[in-house]
């Protein structure tokens, strides 16, 4: 087995812009060697501003925290802002496995650790046809990722949340199979964009919005972007993802935003920007085509919707 | 009981608390207290209230009959009625603060999401029972014909429930339950229609 080379993976441009903003990120590691807070609402020390932000107003914070879809928690919007209140993130395992070098198993403190914390304005497509900005605290998935050295037959990464019908009562009737399980081709998920998130609004990550540790993957819809992950798998098939298990026909693997690609049930041409009324025509890739369209080239988006 | 039913107070009273949802909607509303996704939010409550008065107005029959509460009817056409004013608030709400009167995208909506189709259809099959709530409609039309006509009223619940049935992403568990209590008021009826005239025309 060889492995696989991450210059192999990579586009080279993107290799490097991803260098010069994690050059901008070497600052905030004096930081984390201090002890760091993993509560929800404790405030994250030593956050770099990313260049890979967008200068769109940030959705306020009680919005982006009262407003959430997680399943575990109640299918109602209100519901896991309610219900994931005492939701225990800690003591926190992740595992990374599968097709790697190096596999891994990290407490909160070693999540922290990963790479200098930084701050990335994202906008937020969900394929209800809603969408928010937001400024995630985290880092590139490509910094963990390189960590475990995934070999030649990594072709995916499969993600797993956690489930625990005992602190999640509500989640006998999502109506999904859980626990929730999400996927990236290995380009995708190299992709300096693709991001790692333990906070929010400078603060740790509230539970209701994935606490202590989700994905935020910008250019796809907004259940792409897992939440309370457990454990990572470095495979070789293109892993089972939720939302395609439970329906199809509706979710793809890939679900990129798609303004082009209707859900069955709506068209996907505008969102509404939340709080409030307005509608916006939806962007290819949520805007985000000029880093990320490369990855799918040649590749029929309407047939891996 | 049948003495305060028959009383036009509690008619007033039914009537003011038929407007509270919508009373609740126009101060939310006006205090922007309606949550991030206001839109959502009203179609989402004037959605669940049409259907509530669709069953509601379907329990009338069933309810008036078993608790021996005929002065009951006093209040049918008006449950109707809020059905429909329910139905009229759902679909304004959809063409104007979802569609912003995109009448191409409107019309693309009603006859490619089955959804969409359905929910119209509910909304349609309303539109000559309200336009014949008045006695001199009943009059007009005759007692048999007018009741036959106003027989929409179960397809326009079963299209109703449909709709919501189908829009849910995957917690079916509401439109499920508005589906079971249909699925009694209608087997109520279906009961008495199939029993011998005879026996029917004594007790009830």
């Amino acid at each position: 087995m060889s492995n696989l080379r991450y210059s192999q993976v990579t586009p080279k441009s993107e290799y490097l812009n991803r260098r010069r903003f994690l050059a901008g990120g070497a600052a905030a590691v004096g930081a984390l060697v201090l002890p760091v807070s993993t509560y929800a609402g404790a405030k994250l020390s030593g956050v770099t501003k990313s260049p890979l932000s967008t200068t769109e107003p940030a959705t306020p914070f009680e919005a982006i925290t009262g407003y959430n879809n997680y399943y575990e928690f109640g299918t109602d919007k209100g519901d896991p802002a309610k219900n994931a209140q005492n939701f225990k993130t800690s003591p926190w395992t992740l595992t990374i496995e599968g097709n790697v070098a190096k596999p891994k198993t990290l407490d909160l403190d070693g999540i922290m650790k990963i790479a200098p914390l930084e701050e990335r304005i994202y906008r937020h497509r969900c394929v209800e046809r809603w969408s928010i900005v937001v400024p995630w605290i985290g880092f590139s998935l490509s910094a963990l990722l390189q960590q475990v050295e995934p070999n030649s037959k990594a072709k995916y990464v499969a993600f797993q949340s956690y489930y625990d019908p005992k602190q999640m009562p509500e989640g006998k009737h999502a109506g999904i199979q859980l626990p929730y399980l999400e996927g990236l081709r290995i380009d995708e998920a190299m992709h300096p964009l693709a991001m790692l998130v333990v906070g929010l609004y400078g603060e740790v990550l509230p539970n209701q919005n994935g606490a202590p540790l989700r994905l935020a993957v910008p250019w796809k819809y907004g259940f792409k972007s897992i939440k309370s992950i457990v454990k990572i798998k470095l495979v070789e098939k293109e892993p089972p993802t939720a939302w395609n298990l439970a329906n199809a026909h509706e979710y793809g693997f890939y679900s990129n935003v798609n303004p082009e690609v209707d859900h069955p049930r709506w068209s996907q041409a505008k969102e509404r920007r939340l709080p409030g009324f307005a509608t916006r025509p939806t962007l290819k890739f949520n805007g985000y085509g000029d880093q990320v369209a490369g990855l799918y080239t040649g590749m029929d988006l309407k047939k891996y919707y | 009981m049948n003495k305060i039913l028959a009383s036009g107070w509690t008619k007033a009273v039914v009537f003011l608390m038929c407007l509270v949802p919508a009373l609740l909607l126009g101060s939310g509303w006006y205090k922007e207290a309606l949550g991030p996704n206001p839109v959502e939010n009203i179609t989402h409550t004037t959605g669940d209230w049409t259907i509530r008065f669709l069953l509601i107005t379907l329990s009338v029959t069933p309810l008036r009959k078993l608790l021996h509460l005929p002065m009951l009817i006093r209040f049918r056409r008006m449950l109707g009625l809020f059905a429909f004013f329910y139905g009229c608030l759902h679909l304004t709400t959809y063409l104007w603060l979802d569609q912003f009167f995109d009448w191409a995208g409107i019309w693309k909506d009603i006859y490619k999401r089955p959804y969409i189709t359905a929910g119209f259809t509910a909304w349609i099959l309303l539109v000559p029972l309200a336009l014949t709530s008045t006695s001199w409609a009943i009059r007009k039309l005759g007692g048999k014909r007018w009741q036959l006509l106003h027989r929409l009223i179960y397809f326009s619940a079963l299209a109703g429930v449909i709709h919501y049935y189908w829009l849910v992403k995957s917690d079916i568990r509401l439109p499920l339950m508005y589906g079971a209590i249909l699925l009694v008021l209608m087997l109520y009826r279906a009961i008495i229609w199939f029993r011998p005239k005879a026996r029917a025309g004594g007790s009830f």
